[in-house]
């Protein structure tokens, strides 16, 4: 018997088909997000596909099916704003503008990686786009970013802090000390919380009391909070503007709760729910709500984008993977030297 | 340029003569290095619970909210990890918080923060990101503190990397190690000792520094090295001067601080002497003591003309009722005892 247990509950892209929502927006920018998406998706694919290779010697931890999350969110950021974020980095790395070649020399361990070898996939850094940090302990990175929201409100910075972070981080108790926290300062800052209902393979239902959904608790804290369709980036996107506007205005924290599905595994290529710990159908089912399918899907019901140019679009982004791959294993491997520089900062 | 910054800059360590001048109490020495880089440098905050209650740390911060303000110098939630990471995101983008408090004990709160964010931070990023933050707390001794109010962790911090410990002695160095340790730009640990708190000294006005890593001679002897750090001194000092009627005399070395560890000085003091005794407000076990230990046994072995000794606490938690209390705590009497058998054992 097929068991789905989560099942999406999203509207689609059907208010803004039948409505005038979308024509608010320039051709350009909407046809940006699926460009954006497709990118994401088509490295990600890429990575997996030649991860049993074993020259990526770091754990991977996909964003397939969670694009639009990603996009949707940092689409309504600036370029100096920061985010931090947990160990699914790349989605968010890449739609904050980070550069592809250093993202792939990280991976291969590689000296011209963009922390150079000592970050590797979970711990990717580019200040100069705002990538500020993340951690691989579940709501670590949650109290620094509330930490730079509070230098931003104490020197009057312009930039605004977002804290990505997924719906296990909600369990640790430093997420609510840092959301407390900023509530209580009226901090500069958004949570933005991916919630894919798996922490590994940990259902939600067996870590939080049922109908408790996050986004209320987070209301219930004092933040400004809704919860949006995961897989629809214009719905992530216009939320996101919404939140980041609140808070660069001085009012103080708010939070998103992104629903979306995680098509792979926790870690590593592939899906794994051939395991047990979810039923295949499942997957299969959000695979029907695929967020870069749909939303060309919509684009193509409006006479935005057509076949022709998705597959320029397409041709375009394997061309720079291709080459970012080539960069990465060209790249030379660290010296035994480099092990000790920079523990300590002068 | 910030006073911080321009002292890194000059690498300037002027150490002005302690020997006579003002006389400050310990507590007093801190407050007033806390007020000098308050008022010196404007990124510098004060924070922990209860820095502006009518307390004041101990004295320590006693004055500082009125004169700096809410904003720099504030009462914290109850969130140790929690406001760990938020000093340590704000630290990450260059403010130089100082986070106090009371008792050790509530470190261990905070060590996710801690061990596996603030001291790595530098290094995972390659070095782009520096974290110049300063956690202090005052090890508690005796009065019933007993378990979880006395714990004198050091030891359990001394490996990780990244991070520096800071363990003063007297009121000149409380000060002077204070402003080293804001003026850092690594996450610096102190201990202070509420011991060390009955004590007045010498504390020259204005901006000093004593550099982290450098060992003092506090006593120089001939028949044996004894190595310390805080209140250990005080007992040491007064054990050696105990035994001057009986013709022993002692190298007694204050380390100041046990990361970075300063060998140099216990070595060259060693090869004169041949015996070592190593005492700490810690744990034997796996503490200071076990790595003064080793060190000595790997670099200077066949310098020693007796078995290395230390005195530190025993593998046993401390206890909170005042009899127990002396069969568990180093006292003067029964580190003169240890000497007196080390050297009259030729």
């Amino acid at each position: 018997m097929k068991l789905i247990k989560y099942k999406y509950s999203g509207k689609g892209f059907a208010p803004y088909l039948s409505g005038l929502k979308s024509n608010s927006y320039e051709k350009e920018f909407l046809i940006r997000f699926y460009r954006d998406m497709l990118r994401i998706r088509l490295i990600e694919e890429e990575i997996e596909r030649r991860y049993h290779e074993d020259e990526m010697k770091s754990p991977i931890h996909l964003v397939i099916g969670q694009e639009a999350s990603s996009v949707g969110s940092c689409g309504a950021l600036r370029p100096e704003d920061q985010v931090y974020c947990g160990h699914r980095t790349h989605g968010i790395y890449l739609a904050k503008g980070g550069n592809l070649k250093a993202m792939m020399s990280e991976l291969y361990c590689r000296t011209t990686g963009c922390a150079g070898s000592r970050g590797g996939s979970m711990h990717l850094f580019d200040k100069s786009v705002g990538m500020a940090g993340s951690s691989a302990i579940v709501a670590g990175a949650i109290p620094i970013a509330t930490g730079a929201a509070l230098k931003a409100q104490l020197t009057g910075e312009s930039w605004i802090v977002a804290a990505f972070l997924g719906d296990a981080a909600v369990e640790e108790g430093a997420f609510w000390e840092a959301v407390n926290f900023a509530v209580l300062k009226r901090l500069p800052i958004l949570y933005f919380c991916e919630n894919n209902f798996f922490s590994v393979c940990s259902p939600i239902e067996v870590r939080q009391p049922e109908n408790a959904e996050i986004y209320k608790k987070a209301e219930s804290f004092g933040l400004k909070s809704v919860k949006v369709d995961g897989t629809n980036v214009l719905e992530v996107y216009e939320a996101s503007r919404n939140m980041v506007e609140y808070a660069r205005s001085g009012k103080g924290p708010a939070f998103i709760e992104s629903v979306a599905y995680r098509w792979r595994g926790h870690g590593g290529a592939g899906d794994d729910s051939h395991t047990g710990y979810r039923d295949p159908a499942e997957v299969e089912h959000w695979q029907q709500f695929d967020p870069v399918k749909s939303y060309y899907d919509f684009l193509e019901q409006k006479n935005l984008l057509d076949g022709e140019t998705r597959l320029a679009i397409s041709k375009e982004i394997e061309a720079e993977v291709q080459e970012a791959f080539d960069f990465a294993i060209n790249s030379p491997n660290p010296i035994e030297d480099d092990l000790y520089t920079h523990v300590y900062s002068d | 340029m910030p006073w911080a910054a321009a002292l890194i800059a000059s690498k300037e360590t002027s150490i002005p003569s302690a020997e006579e001048g003002r006389i400050l109490s310990y507590v007093e020495a801190l407050n007033e290095a806390l007020a000098l880089a308050l008022e010196i440098d404007p990124h510098v905050l004060v924070l922990g619970q209860g820095v502006n209650d009518p307390k004041g740390m101990f004295g320590v911060t006693t004055g500082l909210s009125a004169k700096y303000g809410n904003a720099r110098v504030f009462d914290t939630p109850l969130s140790e990890e929690g406001m760990m990471g938020i000093s340590t995101g704000a630290a990450m983008n260059g403010l130089r918080p100082v986070y106090l408090h009371n008792r050790p004990d509530f470190l261990l709160l905070a060590f996710n923060q801690l061990v596996t964010h603030a001291s790595k931070i530098h290094f995972m990023d390659n070095g782009k990101t520096k974290v110049p933050m300063v956690v202090w707390s005052a090890i508690g001794r005796g009065w019933g503190s007993g378990a979880q109010h006395s714990q004198a962790i050091q030891g359990l911090l001394l490996g990780v990397p990244g991070l520096k410990i800071v363990m003063p002695s007297t009121p000149y160095d409380a000060k002077g190690l204070m402003l080293s340790a804001i003026a850092d730009n690594n996450p610096v640990v102190i201990f202070d000792h509420r011991w060390c708190m009955r004590q007045n000294g010498v504390v020259p006005e204005g901006m000093y520094q004593v550099p982290l890593g450098r060992g003092v001679y506090r006593r120089n002897g001939r028949d044996l090295t004894l190595v310390g750090t805080s209140h250990t001194l005080e007992m040491a000092i007064n054990a050696v001067d105990s035994l001057e009627g009986e013709g022993i005399t002692a190298d007694v070395i204050d380390l100041r601080t046990i990361k970075p560890l300063d060998g140099e000085i216990i070595i060259e003091s060693l090869k004169r002497t041949g015996k070592i005794l190593v005492v700490d407000t810690g744990w034997e076990m796996g503490g200071v003591c076990a790595e003064i230990g080793c060190l000595v046994a790997e670099k200077a072995f066949y310098d020693l003309k007796a078995p290395i000794k230390r005195i530190g606490l025993p593998d046993v938690p401390s206890p909170a009722g005042f009899t127990l209390e002396q069969f568990y705590y180093p006292n003067p009497e029964k580190i003169a005892n240890v000497i007196r058998e080390m050297v009259c054992k030729q």
